[in-house]
């Protein structure tokens, strides 16, 4: 056995210890605590770049909890798994990057942003607990650890949500979170409860082998399908994600907008892998295109309005996350059907799973920039800035950079995953498509009106004395720039080398059981 | 049948109330007492689920004479269910308190600085 057979659990491993280790260290003074931060949250971001390489190299990788034998799915003959199993597939490797570039540009972020602040280590081991959290609901093939995962995803980010204690509109938005989110974690475990009671077992891949669509399982679908739309922020329920991620600290939303995304992975490993071709209806995946296309037009032009540089920021993440249900809902759609899905089915599910890579790195660029701003003026409203391009010209080309991104303006990032998406939702209906775009102006416009206040005209009185920003906040970014610059230089080679196995993988029902089931499939 | 359904139907009506506590109530000590029942109902629901008619606990060697018992699983998964919900029951209430501080009352709807 070689040591690449540990590598899903040492993603998790990692940084539990770097969580529970962080208090311990930081007995040895700021130097020896910030240098654990870092090299913990490098670490992580290795494994995971291990991880994909080993994942894109053999294929879907298993590793059992607890069990004699890592890779042995069933144990002595047994029809069914019963331990706890990881499950890595290229869509899993894929995401588990996305969010370990996040959380380790985040990590650089905060060494200087939170230095003024108390409790550092205590944010520190949260932060680690978040990382945990949310690569744990990537990696999972077990319906109740996910569960598990999304509350200890959870709990990090109402503590770290809640962090400036002292304000009270972070206290108050930490609790609107919570309402919400415990209400969706516990419909999650009742329909855990609602299959386990029909099929006796908890794994996904197992679960897929044996579903057969009655009403047990509608109702169950029904309710992980709402409660995760509503982790992800999806239309009807997104009003506590303008909240949470303005008022978290800045390195936190950057980080908070991935976890949604693992939501998101969640809706999409349960339509896919879970129930997959056994779903008689297209109910789901009409519900995802017309959920996608609301989200992205109702929260855009709620964005459009806003002066607050974070708030508005949020409103863009929720219209974002429309475009990848939009993507993902389509290919569902055609699912069954293997000529639509050639054609068009297919590139819209790589145009949804490329825009979650894209989307992570652009918003938690936005992000972190905003939270340079709020750094450099102390404050966060529009209003009150002006001319800050004088003073820190890098921080006004990396959001422009990012604010390009976004907005999908060719050559960027953003732009080859959003043509994939246009391209396809074509196939369904032209109306599909012109609301895209329209989208896509909106943000474009808002983002220029948020450039032009904060970084062009004349200089604002306030701002004279405004902060240089620190180096350890420009490495977190520059990171992030780099990812997107990358992506946007060599599109050929992230769309055949990182999307496309990961939009195979997501299709490939059979391929993500008999991982689990062995042959016997 | 009605008599078996029985636990299922307690299960569903404390979910409900607790989900009308949450949607009703403007006390927000109450509205976390609704989390804690709907908490409660679902860890019940799992416990219903692995609950055979006559049998015995899920330990080999320590059920007595009857064969069934009754399935482990769903204990283990109301164990960690159990745990989750304290942690998140503690941390709220610490939040309500952090709330009463600043705002100095309970009722949510004195509690709205963020808006938009």
């Amino acid at each position: 056995m070689n040591w690449q057979a540990h590598l899903p659990a040492l993603l998790l491993a990692v940084p539990l210890l770097g969580a529970f280790a962080t208090p311990l260290f930081s007995l040895g003074g700021k130097t020896l605590r910030n240098a654990w931060f870092i090299v913990v949250s490098t670490f992580v971001f290795l494994i995971a770049l291990a991880l994909w390489h080993e994942v894109s190299v053999s294929g879907i990788l298993v590793y059992v909890m607890g069990g004699e034998n890592f890779a042995l799915t069933l144990p002595s003959g047994m029809k069914y798994p019963v331990r706890i199993i990881l499950e890595i597939d290229a869509l899993s490797a894929f995401m588990v990057l996305a969010g370990s570039i996040t959380s380790m540009a985040g990590a650089w972020f905060t060494l200087s942003y939170m230095d003024r602040f108390t409790g550092i280590s205590r944010f520190i081991s949260l932060y680690f607990l978040l990382t945990v959290g949310m690569l744990g609901m990537m990696v999972t093939g077990d319906l109740f650890n996910f569960f598990v995962f999304i509350e200890i995803a959870s709990v990090a980010s109402y503590g770290l949500v809640a962090f400036w204690r002292d304000k009270p509109q972070a206290v108050e938005a930490s609790f609107k979170y919570m309402l919400l989110s415990q209400v969706a974690a516990m419909l999650v475990l009742l329909a855990v409860g609602f299959l386990y009671g029909k099929y006796n077992v908890l794994n996904m891949g197992a679960l897929g082998s044996v579903m057969q669509m009655g009403l047990v399982e509608k109702f169950a679908l029904a309710m992980l399908f709402s409660a995760l739309a509503l982790k992800c922020g999806a239309f009807p329920m997104y009003l506590w994600i303008p909240d949470a991620y303005a008022e978290a600290p800045a390195s936190v939303s950057c980080l908070l907008v991935t976890v949604s995304q693992a939501s998101l992975y969640g809706i999409f490993r349960v339509a896919f892998s879970v129930y997959g071709l056994s779903m008689t209806n297209s109910v789901v995946a009409w519900a995802m295109i017309v959920l996608g296309l609301l989200s992205m037009l109702i929260a855009v032009s709620m964005a459009v309005v806003q002066h607050e540089v974070k708030r508005l920021m949020s409103y863009h993440a929720i219209s974002q996350t429309g475009y990848m249900l939009l993507g993902v809902g389509i290919g569902l759609l055609v699912l069954a059907d293997p000529q639509a899905l050639a054609e068009y089915g297919f590139t819209a599910i790589k145009g949804g799973v490329f825009h979650i890579f894209n989307h992570a790195m652009y918003k938690g660029l936005l992000f972190l920039t905003a939270g340079t701003l709020f750094y450099m003026t102390g404050t966060r409203d529009l209003n009150k800035m002006g001319g800050l391009i004088r003073k820190s010209p890098i921080t006004a080309t990396m959001f422009l950079i990012a604010a390009a991104a976004i907005a999908g303006l060719p050559p960027m990032n953003g732009y080859a995953s959003k043509l994939l998406i246009y391209q396809s939702s074509f196939a369904i209906h032209p109306f599909i498509t012109v609301v895209a775009l329209v989208t896509s102006v909106l943000t474009l416009a808002s983002f220029v009106k948020v450039f032009q206040t904060a970084f062009l005209g004349p200089e604002h009185k306030a701002l004279v004395n405004a902060k240089k920003v620190p180096a350890t906040m420009i490495i977190g970014m520059g990171m992030l720039t780099v990812a997107i610059l990358l992506l946007t230089f060599f599109p050929t080679w992230a769309l055949s080398n990182l999307v496309e196995p990961a939009a195979k993988a997501l299709v490939d029902q059979a391929g993500y059981i008999a991982a689990i089931m062995g042959g016997a499939f | 049948m009605i008599i078996g359904n029985l636990p299922f139907l307690t299960v569903g009506i404390l979910f409900l109330i607790g989900l009308l506590a949450i949607l009703r109530e403007k006390n927000m000590i109450k509205i976390a007492i609704g989390i804690t029942i709907i908490e409660s109902a679902v860890n019940m629901f799992l416990i219903v689920l692995g609950y055979r008619l006559g049998g015995d606990i899920p330990v080999h060697f320590l059920k007595g004479e009857v064969d069934a018992m009754v399935l482990p699983t769903p204990q283990a998964l109301t164990l960690t269910a159990i745990v989750i919900a304290l942690a998140t029951s503690a941390l709220m209430l610490s939040v309500i308190m952090l709330l009463f501080k600043h705002y100095g009352t309970l009722n949510v709807d004195e509690i709205r600085r963020l808006r938009g």
